[in-house]
């Protein structure tokens, strides 16, 4: 188990070098960070001595070893943009990116799961058909067009809702939270219901086909031949089998939801990373896009560990597969 | 089955959502004054008045800062932190300083501020150099009066100094912010963050790239107030379509960018309104008239834009009217000088564009220079910096077209645009900026910058990339630098604008406009320089 976490974190350790390496070699295509930073009649002798300065000279390897060096000691630089340092940029807006990602993952599977369990039990049902329905808009609708009908519908029409922002936060040692003000739980719900839609249909879809194929099996036949109640076999033997995969997916799903919160984040002007990115690449503001996509990166290759491990808790099999495997 | 299912849904869903419809409540006020809410595309990037040159972080940092002369609301000079400024002999400036003025942190503001301020905004890692070409000393005379010596006479410094704000040099000391934050360093500037000025309002909380709030100054030295807020709340909302939205259900009363194809929805809908104008920045299209060959056309061993027939020609073809007409719905107003109405030297009578010229004309002029069947030449444009910039340069290739000169367009995004562009690259042969002399306000900043003949020693012509050059233009704009006396300057100003639209030097388009737009309640002054002043917003 040791060995496998070790193995994993330096696996880790090369995806993310790989990631701002890769990244590195595209700033070049963004274009010039200068004249985002200084007014229109700043003398060329000028604009030259400030790419000087902050290295921009250099030829790619230099700088890459550079960041790579600072970066080991946790220190990313200064945002070309705002002259704050870009750690704590990227912490101060992690919350609402985290807390933005978890809601949405958490309402595609706690509205998903039952979804794809009730339609998967009755397939035929004119239920199950809406179901099926919705879950189509969910999948083929793009999420800012679904974020600006929401605003249209919720904000503009009704006024029930916060159109953009995350409403008041309360701050609990840095860590900003929208969970304990009237108008922060407010503003989360367009939010994560756009950024979670997706997921939610994908996490619906797959419960219901695992769940017809499970329903088939020959161990719920005996269950039922049993006489055990329906309670027990549906969620106790016929949910449970379906399991692995929904977790497979999910977990990869949060990565994404992290990463790819960025529309939502733009749509509903939600202060978190993905934001920060878009900003960021509009001003070439490299110190931050390459600190964020090492982050991302980070994110993704830990996600990936703990769905591993997650693997060992839900499926006995793996388990007796490691022991059996260490026995001989 | 599947598709009626859905359209049921949405039906319905549409028909819940219209039964509901209720208008959103109105903001609420305190008893002293309204909370006026406005959001902008993008965030002010620092507090600290000196680290970026742009012009909303500049407008933005005037609620709180102020400088020493400040614009009123048709852009002329007035008091600001100075009661009385003026020169006492061509390269010496006074500046007496008002005695009431506090910060807002209850300490008195004197000369030593001042002079703080400038050196700090003269000194390293300040964007503000620009301002201070010609500065050789600054000394304190006394509490209350600041003098400032040039190396060469400069009418113009008071102007320029509009943009310079004056922050506390106890506060800025005690929290080690004496210097401008340094990019190639890992340390934080304390006022990058927080601010100490003396203005109109003062700085409350901010939260970079969410919200900054302000809050009324009380203790204003100014005591003619024209504002009725007790707190300012801005707000960045990066998505247009958002921030439209939030205008619309009331959660913002003004909102500051707004794309042109939204003018029409705010303008019909009942609760809001578009406040627009002319803006100083002139967008104009340039030639490469110094190489002897053209980078990008198919004429080889020659320059066709080094032949002013050439040129006047190619002007006389771009139906400018046609452009506001078509391309940006009327937004925008013809010119044809390089500086806008509201810049010093701008004179109206001379802002004239020649006649179109009919294709067959404008075709024999092309053939009387040598080039009866045209030629072919690349354009470069950007396409995320001026209002339609990709557009405009799709209706010149058009326009252009007809008089048998191909015009292929490359347009990119600003940042690799720009470098791409100007000197000491100049990788182009036809090309569009736009320039506003946010600097100075004068019409010299427009010789000085973009129509003198290019000289890196001296800083002249840095943003000429044609490098056109006329020597009795640059003889000329040398002569306005230093006159102090406006009405010889004037009669410079006029002959110096004559030499360069007579040599068809540039193609002047249009200044674009200025379009904000407001809940229905809200009153509030817009400047042509499109700097956005809290201190003149009243909400019913």
């Amino acid at each position: 188990m040791v060995a496998f976490l070790l193995r994993r974190l330096f696996q880790a350790v090369i995806v993310m070098l790989t990631v701002a390496l890769v990244a590195f070699v595209l700033f070049n295509y963004v274009g010039d960070p200068i004249n985002a930073m200084v007014g229109q009649d700043t003398s060329i002798q000028d604009r030259e001595k400030l790419r000087q300065d902050l290295g921009l000279n250099d030829p790619i390897p230099v700088r890459f070893a550079r960041f790579v060096a600072n970066a080991a000691q946790g220190n990313f630089g200064l945002s070309f943009r705002t002259a704050e340092p870009v750690g704590r940029m990227i912490l101060e807006r992690l919350p609402a990116t985290l807390e933005l990602s978890i809601v949405a993952a958490l309402f595609a599977l706690l509205v998903g799961v039952p979804m794809g369990v009730y339609s998967g039990l009755h397939p035929k049902s004119v239920g199950s058909r809406l179901l099926q329905a919705v879950s189509l808009i969910g999948i083929s609708l793009p999420t800012f067009l679904i974020g600006i009908l929401l605003i249209l519908i919720f904000a503009v029409g009704m006024g029930l809702l916060p159109s953009f922002g995350r409403g008041d936060v309360v701050n609990l040692g840095g860590w900003t939270t929208g969970f304990f003000t009237a108008s922060g739980l407010k503003a989360l719900i367009m939010p994560a219901v756009t950024l979670g839609l997706f997921q939610l249909t994908l996490i619906m879809r797959i419960v219901r086909s695992e769940m017809l194929e499970v329903l088939r099996t020959d161990y719920i036949k005996f269950a039922r031949a049993r006489g055990l109640k329906a309670r027990a076999i549906n969620f106790g033997h016929a949910l449970k089998n379906t399991l692995v995969p929904v977790i497979t997916i999910t977990g990869l799903q949060l990565g994404q939801l992290i990463a790819f919160a960025i529309i939502t984040e733009t749509v509903f002007s939600w202060p978190g990373v993905g934001q920060l990115f878009v900003t960021s690449v509009s001003a070439a503001d490299m110190p931050v896009m390459s600190a964020y996509l090492a982050l991302i990166g980070f994110l993704f290759v830990s996600i990936n560990l703990l769905v591993d491990l997650l693997y060992f808790a839900i499926d006995p099999r793996l388990r007796t597969a490691q022991a059996a495997a260490k026995a001989s | 089955m599947a598709f009626e299912t859905r359209r049921l849904i949405l039906a319905g869903g549409a028909a819940i959502a219209l039964a509901l419809a209720a208008p959103f409540a109105a903001a609420p006020a305190d008893a002293q004054g309204k909370v006026f809410r406005w959001a902008n595309d993008g965030d002010v990037n620092s507090m600290d008045p000196y680290s970026r040159n742009e012009t909303f972080l500049l407008a933005f940092l005037q609620n709180i800062y102020e400088p020493l002369v400040r614009r009123s609301k048709d852009l002329k000079l007035e008091p600001g932190l100075a009661e009385k400024w003026g020169q006492t002999a061509p390269t010496t400036w006074f500046f007496d300083l008002r005695k009431d003025v506090k910060f807002h942190d209850g300490t008195s503001f004197n000369a030593d501020d001042v002079v703080f301020s400038l050196n700090r905004a003269n000194g390293k890692g300040s964007n503000m150099l620009t301002y201070f070409a010609t500065v050789k000393a600054i000394r304190k005379v006394n509490d209350h009066r600041v003098e400032v010596d040039t190396n060469v006479p400069d009418p113009l410094l008071a102007s320029k100094w509009a943009q310079i704000f004056i922050m506390s040099k106890v506060w800025a000391e005690k929290n080690k912010a004496e210097t401008v934050g340094d990019l190639t360093k890992n340390e934080e500037n304390f006022a990058t963050r927080h601010a100490m000025g003396t203005g109109p309002f003062k700085l409350k909380s901010r939260e970079p790239d969410v919200k900054t709030v302000l809050e009324a100054n009380k203790d204003w030295w100014d005591k003619k107030v024209e504002h009725n807020l007790s707190e300012v709340v801005f707000s960045r909302i990066a998505n247009a379509g958002t921030r439209i939205a939030a205008l619309r259900s009331g959660e913002i009363d003004m909102v500051y960018t707004v794309p042109p194809q939204d003018t029409d929805t705010l303008a019909k809908d009942p609760n809001t309104k578009i406040v627009q104008g002319p803006e100083t920045r002139v967008v104009y299209l340039g030639f490469d008239q110094h190489r002897d060959e053209l980078l990008y056309s198919n004429i080889k061993g020659k320059n066709p834009f080094k032949d002013k027939r050439v040129r006047e020609a190619i002007y006389r073809s771009i139906d400018v009217e046609a452009i506001k007409k078509t391309v940006m719905r009327g937004q925008s107003f013809p010119t044809s000088l390089m500086v806008a109405p509201g810049i010093n030297g701008y004179t109206k009578d001379i802002d004239k564009r020649p006649a179109l010229l009919k294709p067959d004309d404008a075709k024999k002029m092309l053939a009387a220079a040598g080039y009866p069947n045209g030629f072919e030449v690349t354009l470069d444009c950007p396409t995320d910096r001026y209002v339609n910039d990709e557009k405009i340069c799709q209706a010149v290739v058009g326009m252009l077209a007809r008089i048998g000169v191909k015009v292929n367009l490359r347009a990119q995004t600003r940042l690799k645009y720009f470098a791409q562009i100007l000197l000491p690259k100049a990788d182009m042969s036809f090309f569009m900026l736009g320039w506003s002399p946010a600097a100075t306000y004068d019409v010299h900043d427009v010789f000085i910058n973009l129509i003198q003949t290019y000289n890196p020693e001296t800083k002249k012509g840095q943003f000429n990339p044609g490098r056109y050059s006329n020597a009795k233009f640059d003889d000329l704009a040398d002569k306005v630098q230093v006159e102090t006396d406006t009405a010889k300057r004037n009669t410079m100003i006029g002959e110096a604008t004559k030499i360069y639209t007579g040599e068809y030097s540039y193609i002047p388009l249009h200044q674009q406009a200025v379009i904000w737009a407001t809940r229905k309640n809200v009153d509030l002054v817009q400047t042509a320089d499109n700097s956005f002043q809290i201190r003149w917003v009243k909400i019913k």
